[in-house]
């Protein structure tokens, strides 16, 4: 007899089947029961799981990606450490699944929302963007999720809406790196409404085709491929609209270095080190470094954004 | 039979120890380059996914610690009554310093790909290098004047001169200080360290002085009252 591909349940759907069961198990089934049938959830489960996606080509870049293993063994998530490998040590102890995310301030839909619930009506795609840490590092990667503005329209900002803050989980256990206070948790990153609603910023939920691993800020997080990659914040549990500019963790820590907008600009330096170039992760020529480029090369798309603005002093 | 805590021991056995234990880090760091270049494989020396910033951080981190090393010598060999761990300072102080001098033509010659302009705006602009920078000149005279001829040809001055190594140490703890984005609990560290082995030295001299002016005012006394001559009486 044989077995066509698309008969085998692919690793990440019965992987998750399993957690999910075990989920319930845990938590007391009266409990979960009591809210949806676990039938449903479990086909929601596999809703995300499978990750359908089309390929966003408009919206990618041809460069190499970098691998799996540099994606997901070198990154920053403070959460779970501040070494560049303890993210991928570390994040075993979080649970994405079930998961919720509360939607409150300046918006007619407010509620808490369950991860299923949030993602269902909005298709997939994959957009393979370029990622600048502010350390001056980079690399590619291949993302799957779908643009934030749709969600924003979906959750319907009032006129008063002027900024959309988010916010990471906050659970010592699940997240030991909170335990020590090296950034005063829980993690808040903010976009100002047009730049929510560009078509380049996207809520991701994969990788390479693959649901997000924990370490890459599974389940939900933002891409923001023209800033700093700390604007583009994991793990989301809230998401708020408000009228006045919300502050933001890396801002706080250290005003005089990080700001709000945090857009790759070259030509404005880190206090402490030179912006102009870049050491591309995993390439061949790892030894130097390449010149960076204003808003991370998508300047077309963007620049528009901040017209008139004094990028110097909005850093 | 040889006896372990003779001068010859320690020469012969542990010297050659300590040296290859010094040794260690930059064996690591060729072992990782090795399965980096794909001549051989070694999951273990992994100089992961930045191995530029992996070496630089890695020269840098063991020439601090062996800095700080060198600092511990004098205070143990006082604390614990080993007279012969003075026989290490030397060694360790120029490993050290062989660490620190990688640690910045690495730097020079690959993170800065020889880039002589972006270089000097670097030491100029940012302060972290440019106190890193400085350490690294002031243990440039103490490496060149650490052979035993120098050290007898210049007398008291080689001790005075190799004071340096106090401020060195700490611009070196400073620059590390200054580089770390948030999390300051790896280099203050090193900070404390470093406040414990400079507190007991200033500890330790200002008995010193106290006591040597104490024995003085005891001589003259005692001188003068040798030679007949009205003196004051000591004071309590």
């Amino acid at each position: 007899m044989r077995i066509r591909p698309s008969e085998i349940t692919p690793e990440p759907v019965y992987r998750s089947r399993r957690e999910f069961l075990a989920g319930i198990a845990g938590l007391g089934a009266a409990a979960a029961f009591a809210q949806t049938s676990s039938a449903e959830q479990v086909m929601n489960v596999m809703l995300i799981e499978r990750l359908q996606y089309k390929h966003n080509a408009r919206y990618s870049t041809t460069e190499a990606a970098n691998s799996l293993a540099d994606i997901t063994g070198y990154n920053n998530f403070y959460e779970f450490g501040t070494g560049k490998d303890d993210p991928a040590r570390n994040a075993g102890s979080l649970r994405p699944r079930p998961w919720s995310v509360v939607v409150d301030g300046e918006c007619e839909d407010k509620g808490r929302y369950t991860l299923e619930d949030l993602l269902k009506p909005h298709a997939l795609e994959e957009r393979i963007y370029r990622l600048r840490c502010v350390e001056a590092w980079s690399m590619v990667i291949p993302w799957v999720g779908f643009p934030l503005g749709d969600l924003v329209k979906r959750l319907k900002p009032t006129s008063r809406a002027k900024y959309v803050e988010f916010t990471t989980l906050m659970d010592l256990k699940q997240m030991p790196g909170q335990r020590s206070h090296v950034l005063d948790w829980p993690y808040l990153e903010a976009l100002r409404m047009d730049e929510a609603m560009h078509p380049l910023a996207i809520l991701a939920v994969g990788l390479y085709g693959k649901v997000l691993p924990n370490q890459n800020g599974a389940p939900l997080r933002l891409v923001v491929p023209w800033k700093y990659g700390f604007k583009s914040i994991k793990s989301i549990v809230r998401i708020r609209f408000t009228e006045r500019m919300p502050a933001t963790t890396w801002a706080l820590s250290a005003p005089s270095e990080y700001g709000f907008y945090a857009n790759v600009n070259p030509e404005v330096d880190h206090p402490r080190w030179s912006q102009k170039r870049e050491r591309r992760i995993g390439s061949d020529s790892f030894l130097s470094r390449q010149p960076t480029a204003k808003f991370n090369g998508y300047a077309a798309e963007v620049a528009s954004l901040y017209s008139g603005m004094d990028l110097a002093r909005n850093f | 039979m040889l006896k372990l805590s003779t001068d010859r021991a320690t020469r012969w056995l542990a010297k050659p120890l300590a040296f290859l234990l010094c040794l260690l880090p930059a064996a690591w760091l060729l072992a990782g380059f090795a399965d980096l270049a794909g001549f051989a494989h070694w999951p273990a020396a992994t100089l992961g996914a930045n191995p530029v910033e992996k070496i630089q951080d890695t020269l840098g981190i063991w020439g601090l610690r062996l800095l700080l090393t060198t600092l511990t010598v004098t205070p143990l060999r006082e604390l614990l009554g080993w007279p012969r761990l003075l026989l290490f300072r030397r060694m360790l102080g120029l490993f050290a310093f062989f660490y620190i001098s990688m640690h910045f033509l690495f730097y020079l010659f690959v993170d800065q790909s020889l880039d002589w302009r972006e270089l000097l705006k670097d030491v100029a602009k940012r302060p972290y290098i440019t106190v890193g920078f400085t350490a690294l000149l002031l243990l440039i005279p103490l490496a060149v004047t650490s052979t035993k001829r120098a050290m007898r040809r210049m007398g008291r001055g080689w001790q005075r001169l190799h004071r340096l190594v106090y401020p060195a140490a700490i611009l070196g703890c400073t620059h590390f200080y200054w580089q770390v984005k948030a999390d300051i609990r790896e280099p203050l560290v090193y900070v404390l360290v470093l406040a414990v082995l400079l507190g007991w030295r200033l500890y330790r001299y200002r008995r010193r002085a106290g006591r040597g002016r104490a024995e003085q005012d005891a001589r003259q006394y005692q001188q003068a009252a040798r030679t007949g001559l009205p003196v004051e009486p000591l004071p309590e």
